[in-house]
């Protein structure tokens, strides 16, 4: 091949991957931007637009084909562009509730956002990859995005904890991730996934099996999947709350869509099922009865996000298409009420410690006080335990129902009754919320805000959002077109 | 003797089990730190062996991203231990627990 020829395949790339291109390159602006003037009212914007350019370019290439680009290094269209479309549309509701949240807690920092657009970029790559090396550096250039985001609040101990925390256990984690990826390369001598397939047919050997394993323990712990979700918790708690939203949903899809493909593309058969229900049944469990016991209504928002990787997990370990586009309809269900509670939460916080030391009592009769705080959260509650007519209810469906096809009947029976036991901390919030006599001091001096204009379309389009994909099936069918 | 494929990945697990161990057992945030730099090259050793082994470069390609990549946790995870050295002027990782269960 000569170079005007791969000059020619290159433009045309370039044209299918513009949503990466604009957000990097609007990072690398915001980066020069906010040197020059810092803390500028326009950051926030400019990251919104660009984020919200690639959300309008991936929905519009949903429907196309899939095909490849960069040499076969990543996928664009088709569910790839879902997955995106996803990423880039939990960002844009990312910023726009960061940034009120930023000005009030006093930590306006211009490079948060230049940090939230490139880790939008890793978290494209790596949900769009087809190869093992775009795979590493799409997962790294989000992880590292990601511990700078969670330790931004440089003055309080609470931030650059939960960071350290993340780092060492994330780059720990990178560790197996890379030898996973080095064993799988040297059993399939290719480090493309689809051509990973045709390499594998016959059992494989045990640097094969050992790679896969490895590379399994990286991504269990990406998405924070007991008895990897340590970091989790304290993680969640001490990250600034919205970026905690973010981070939750956004990379959370992204490495469940990577994890997805390299299940679906390379690694076909029946032997890993039986590893990923065994990892779905822990985290179910556990996720849900530590959230139980939890006051901090972040740590228990975290332990529920934990919980909900396992159902994730069980439609996964389905090992059908559609388990894996069920897996996807649910995550796009997470994404939506994740960021609307995280959401409340940010807008509820007046422990000037970012919400890490905030019981949950504190917000005893907030619910009259702030109704439109008060009802949003509601609905997140149900729909996150699974209520019909809530979107959270369709997403459960669509992943237990592929496992009970699958033969896992009792996985889905430990789903439906863990969910039943998530019901009672989440419906315990609503009680404080609306049943408890409000504390005095607390109380009074929650009402001394005013919830921004944007913060409150926010949570109000996902709620409608969640009543939509509730009663009807237009995603859900998209989703499971797709495989 | 003739040096085999098996050395290089004998060598390049032996020095990943180091790390491991290492990252398991130091209390120190800068002795984990370059315990999980010594993970991520030795892994470079089992891909530089895999790569020429096989006669495919792309295995030597990963080694170039993951010592970038390695470059840049360095430089996050020091700024990070710095930013907790100062409020707490320590270093050990079993002094810094504000976060528990």
């Amino acid at each position: 091949m000569d170079l005007s020829q791969a000059y020619a395949s290159m433009t045309g790339d370039l044209a299918n991957t513009m949503s990466l291109l604009i957000v990097a390159l609007a990072g690398l602006a915001l980066v020069v931007f906010d040197a020059f003037k810092n803390r500028h009212a326009a950051t926030p914007w400019i990251a919104g637009l660009a984020l919200t350019a690639g959300f309008v370019f991936e929905v519009s290439r949903i429907g196309s084909a899939e095909g490849m680009a960069y040499y076969n290094m990543l996928r664009t269209g088709g569910s790839a562009a879902f997955v995106n479309a996803l990423v880039l549309g939990s960002g844009v509701l990312s910023v726009i509730l960061t940034a009120p949240y930023l000005k009030r807690i006093g930590h306006n920092i211009g490079e948060a956002y230049s940090m939230i657009l490139f880790a939008t970029v890793g978290m494209l790559v790596l949900g769009s990859a087809n190869n093992l090396v775009t795979v590493f550096v799409g997962l790294e250039t989000m992880s590292i995005c990601l511990y700078i985001l969670t330790g931004f609040i440089r003055s309080g101990p609470g931030s650059t904890e939960s960071a350290f925390k993340y780092f060492l256990l994330g780059a720990f984690s990178t560790g197996f991730f890379l030898y996973g990826i080095a064993l799988l390369y040297g059993a399939t001598g290719t480090m493309d996934i689809s051509a990973m397939r045709d390499t594998v047919a016959d059992g494989g050997s045990i640097v094969f099996w050992a790679g896969v394993a490895m590379l399994l323990v990286g991504f269990l712990f990406k998405v924070s999947a007991a008895p990897f979700h340590m970091w989790t918790p304290d993680v969640y708690q001490g990250a600034p709350t919205t970026i905690t939203g973010f981070m939750s949903t956004a990379s959370k899809t992204a490495a469940f869509a990577s994890l997805i493909l390299i299940l679906n593309v390379a690694l076909p058969g029946e032997r890993w099922s039986e590893v990923l229900a065994v990892f779905a049944v822990i985290t179910m469990v556990l996720g849900n009865v530590i959230a139980l016991s939890q006051s901090n209504i972040k740590r228990m928002l975290a332990y529920s996000s934990i919980a909900h990787a396992g159902y994730i997990l069980v439609g996964l370990a389905a090992g059908s298409a559609d388990g894996y586009s069920g897996a996807l309809f649910y995550l796009m269900v997470y994404t939506i009420m994740n960021i609307g509670a995280f959401g409340v939460i940010a807008l509820l916080e007046w422990d000037k410690k970012e919400g890490s030391e905030q019981t949950l009592d504190s917000l005893a009769g907030i619910g009259y006080k702030k109704p439109l705080l008060g009802w949003t959260m509601a609905v997140f509650m149900f729909s996150l335990a699974g209520f019909p007519p809530l979107g959270g209810f369709l997403g459960k469906w669509a992943v237990f129902a592929p496992a009970v096809e699958a033969g896992y009947v009792w996985l889905a029976i430990v789903g439906v009754l863990t969910s039943a036991v998530s019901a009672y901390y989440y419906l315990r919030v609503l009680v404080v919320f609306f049943m408890k006599p409000e504390d005095a001091q607390s109380g009074a001096a929650a009402t001394n805000f005013v919830i921004p204009k944007s913060s409150a379309a926010v949570l109000i389009f996902c709620v409608v959002l969640l009543f939509l994909l509730g009663v009807t099936t237009y995603a859900i069918e998209l989703t499971g077109s797709f495989f | 003797m003739e040096i085999t494929l098996n050395w290089y990945l004998t060598l390049s697990a032996l020095l990943f089990t180091m790390g491991v161990l290492g990252f398991l057992f130091r209390r120190n945030a800068i002795m984990m730190l370059m315990c999980v730099e010594l993970m991520l090259n030795s892994v470079n050793i089992t891909l530089v062996a895999f790569s020429q082994y096989l006669g495919d470069v792309s295995g030597q390609i990963l080694v170039f991203f993951v010592m970038s990549v390695a470059a840049a946790e360095a430089a996050v995870g020091l700024a990070l231990i710095i930013a907790i050295f100062r409020g707490k002027l320590t270093v050990d990782v079993t002094k810094i627990n504000l976060f528990k269960y």
